[in-house]
């Protein structure tokens, strides 16, 4: 617990509503900048949009899952705060990754794919706040590599581009919630 | 003193020695084992026994591609008449867009042999587990 009190300690020195503002006016701006050109959206095949538009769904609807995830442990009652406070703040970065990812695949003439009515998590393994951190730390860990496989088969480049402004994001929660549940924050010089 | 630049080429094979599990003294349980550390990479899309946002891969080996009930496939894997083999999954894990052109899995791939290895080592194992074999769906 003792990574826990080092996280609640860090998580106070920075006020959540302050820190949701200013986090999503900069990414909001980044990625805005990066997708509303005409030329960042402007693809050189109709195959190569259509092949982006398909990562890009994909993208959404883990993200959408990864919403869920987090509602899920946020509605747990195991959550104690700061780390429920922490969640949320995850949660909200993971809804403005999927708002992004739907805006740009209606501008690309695509149809955002749909949160499910139902997912299924593994309930039966979340017992404690620590489970409920691991297994967020996992879904965060396979965001991470799914956005590093996706960056080099993107067809336009600031797509690509903006797929690594998520990725850095994942996996800055990864490695917090690493620290959180007493794991090595980062646990390589790489990611796979 | 000149230096020399190392070639791309040469800079490739280094780093894939570098990144590449060792083999020595190899069993099955260390085969699962790493695999299980890799297919972490699939956590954000795939699980076991769930469908998330990509299908369920308990009972993969031996499944017709597309045919998990309720899961919405791509057309083109739906439509691809494939059984999944151990064979054409380590074609499909290592590129899976160049050989499924129009799969929805917009993942560049596990480029590294001994990885795709060890991925697919896990996944034989776990599909004859006892968790794997109750969620077992209609095979052709």
């Amino acid at each position: 617990m003792t990574m826990l009190k080092m996280l609640g300690d860090s998580a106070k020195a920075i006020p959540r509503r302050a820190f949701i503002s200013q986090s999503g006016l900069l990414l909001s701006g980044a990625a805005v900048a990066l997708l509303t050109g005409q030329d960042a959206l402007a693809a050189k095949s109709a195959d190569g949009v259509e092949s982006d538009l398909r990562i890009l769904n994909t993208a959404l609807g883990a993200e959408l899952e990864a919403i869920a995830a987090y509602q899920v442990g946020a509605e747990s009652g195991l959550l104690q705060k700061p780390v429920l406070d922490l969640a949320l703040t995850f949660q909200g970065h993971h809804k403005e990754h999927a708002d992004l990812l739907g805006s740009t695949i209606m501008k690309l003439g695509g149809k955002p794919v749909t949160a499910r009515s139902k997912y299924s998590f593994p309930l039966e393994t979340l017992k404690t706040q620590v489970d409920v951190l691991r297994f967020a730390a996992g879904l965060e860990k396979g965001a991470v590599s799914a956005y590093l496989g996706a960056i080099p088969v993107f067809g336009n480049r600031d797509l690509a581009k903006a797929a690594g402004s998520i990725l850095g994001d994942e996996a800055m929660h990864w490695a917090i919630l690493r620290n959180a549940v007493g794991d090595v924050p980062v646990p390589g010089a790489f990611v796979s | 003193m000149k230096c020399r630049t190392p070639r791309p080429g040469l800079l490739a094979i280094l780093l894939s020695l570098a990144l590449s599990p060792a083999y020595a003294g190899d069993s099955p349980a260390d085969a699962h084992a790493r695999g299980a550390i890799i297919y972490e990479r699939c956590a954000a899309c795939h699980a076991l026994q769930t469908d998330r946002t990509g299908p369920r891969h308990c009972g993969l080996i031996g499944r017709r591609a597309g045919s998990v009930p309720g899961f919405a496939y791509s057309p083109a894997m739906r439509q691809s008449r494939l059984i999944w083999s151990e064979a054409n999954l380590d074609h499909f894990i290592k590129a899976p867009m160049a050989f499924m052109p129009g799969t929805a899995m917009g993942y560049d791939g596990v480029k590294n042999d001994a990885e795709r290895h060890d991925l697919l080592a896990f996944l034989r194992q776990e599909g004859t587990s006892d968790k794997c074999r109750n969620l077992q769906v209609e095979r052709p």
